[in-house]
């Protein structure tokens, strides 16, 4: 792979930008590999690479349905942060951001990883409390954030309505949160990978696994049977379908989570803010575009569009936030599948079929988890052992009960 | 957007309703393991296709009752009280799947 740098790219453009090589092999599938990765969103090809980076294991095979970062990679709202209330949900979200803070140095591609600070709002003196207590735990898990008071986020957000039908009483700020680019994501993960050696096959939908005694040794796809030592799922909203074919039944609820994007605007708004109780959140792009989500649909679904009851929702929460925006059109709207667990932490680790791992469960916050995810999958892979940040995310937790509840600090309730 | 057709009131917007969840059949023995109390509280089929679920009319008759709604499409195909018995729909689960994608 010839690496990315100003020199390439001057280079490219005095010669017109023509024949840039592609930036990963999308391959045909082969007969036989160490790991099959079910799945080419950011979560199956971060596996991936950290499978061929860290422990060495590059005969690996990316099969995704369709194309790369199609999915809910290429459909969440791109935020970054780690302000996490539980200890074992911190450390991995923590370990995340700290991943995505050197992200485009290690994949040399640019993901576009901008710090603006999220900002976290409440609209009542009750809230408030309750937004402290949740500010002392994460910082009692060493991660930043502040308390703010309607003054301070008045000067840091001018837009900002404070005086509203629910006036802002406060908030806090996770200062390293912010977004990045969820495609360059997606795309810098597949040709790292790739230029590791592993193989990226797109358009190739696993319709089966071979299971002998209790343990899975290949997938049937179609286009044709491939053997595997081990399987990995990283399917998002279709992990219990891909489950089901497996003969497991797994603890998700699949919903409908929408987003939508206004027409560009001169920059206006250098935070993420996030109302987790009027149902909205809210950043600028580079490109100017407003990007503005809220909660899923509030029943089961695998429709990727959203329902206009929902988005009607959202956009009332906003424009009360900030009457500026009233006159803006949106562009895009649209929806992806997340995947909810009962207790809003997700599902990593091996499975009841052996050789078969799972990384689901991801709900509305899976795009923060990206390098975490992978890097964790890619080890407990490895090892045949759960990596030790991820050890209280397996499936046995639901039969133990030692669920991690993590609703209140999801930011926006599901 | 739903239209849902309480059995009690008929048609109505989605606004009206509160989701349950699917529509879950036996409670298990008291004396059932973990791992059978762990199935009947955790997991879910969570279908792609034809999924029994519950719903509330919770500003209206305030009444639950059972619908047979298809997830790809939204298509609501029965509706029925508590303790009825479940409508028979074999018949076009395989059909309204595929073409649900």
């Amino acid at each position: 792979m010839r690496g990315y740098s100003f020199s390439t790219v001057l280079g490219r453009a005095l010669r017109g930008h023509r024949r840039w090589p592609p930036a990963w092999r999308s391959a045909e599938p082969g007969r036989a590999y160490d790991v099959v990765v079910v799945g080419g969103g950011g979560h199956g090809l971060a596996t991936a690479y950290y499978l061929a980076k860290n422990h060495g294991i590059t005969n690996v095979a990316v099969l995704e349905k369709g194309w790369l970062g199609g999915g809910n990679t290429g459909r969440n709202t791109q935020v970054t942060r780690s302000n996490y209330f539980w200890p074992q949900s911190a450390a991995f979200f923590e370990r995340s951001l700290e991943l995505y803070e050197g992200l485009s140095q290690d994949l040399n591609f640019n993901v576009m990883l901008s710090q603006r600070g999220i900002l976290t709002l409440a609209h009542s003196h009750h809230e408030m409390e309750a937004l402290r207590r949740w500010t002392n735990a994460i910082r009692i898990n060493g991660i930043d954030s502040d308390v703010l008071t309607p003054a301070e986020i008045g000067k840091l957000v001018p837009l900002l309505n404070l005086d509203a039908r629910f006036p802002v009483h406060g908030g806090f700020i996770q200062r390293r949160g912010g977004i990045s680019r969820h495609d360059a994501v997606a795309w810098g993960y597949a040709r790292a990978a790739s230029a590791l050696g592993v193989t990226v096959v797109e358009q190739c939908e696993v319709t089966g696994f071979d299971v002998e005694q209790g343990r899975v040794t290949g997938v049937s796809t179609n286009r044709g049977s491939i053997a595997a030592e081990r399987v990995c799922i990283c399917v998002a909203g279709h992990t219990s379908v891909l489950a089901a074919r497996a003969g497991l039944r797994v603890p998700i609820t699949s919903m409908a989570l929408q987003a939508m994007v206004s027409e560009p605007l001169k920059p206006c708004l250098d935070t993420v803010v996030l109302s987790p109780v009027i149902h909205v959140y809210v950043s600028q792009t580079d490109r100017g575009e407003l990007v503005i989500g809220g909660g899923a649909d509030g029943y089961g679904s695998y429709a990727q569009r959203g329902g206009v009851p929902l988005l009607e929702e959202n956009l009332a929460a906003l424009i009360e936030l900030f009457p500026a925006f009233s006159r803006l059109r949106l562009m895009r709207q649209w929806a992806g599948i997340v995947d909810i667990t009962p207790d809003t932490t997700p599902i990593m680790g091996p499975t009841p079929v052996g050789n078969l791992y799972v990384s689901g469960g991801w709900g509305t916050g899976g795009y923060k988890a990206i390098p975490a995810g992978g890097e964790t999958m890619a080890y407990t892979i490895a090892h045949d052992a759960p990596h030790p940040l991820i050890a209280d995310f397996g499936l046995d937790r639901f039969e133990t009960g030692a669920l991690i509840d993590e609703g209140a600090a999801s930011g926006v309730s599901h | 957007m739903l239209t849902i057709p309480c059995p009690f009131c008929g048609e109505r917007d989605e606004a009206e309703f509160r989701y349950g969840g699917e529509a879950l059949e036996e409670i298990p023995p008291a004396e059932a393991s973990d791992a059978e109390w762990s199935d009947y509280l955790f997991n879910r089929d969570n279908p792609k296709g034809l999924v029994h679920e519950r719903w509330c009319h919770s500003y209206g008759c305030n009444q639950w009752f059972q619908v047979v709604r298809e997830t790809v499409t939204h298509r609501i195909h029965a509706v029925y009280k508590v303790g009825e018995l479940r409508p028979d729909i074999d018949h076009l689960d395989g059909a309204e799947a595929q073409a649900g994608g």
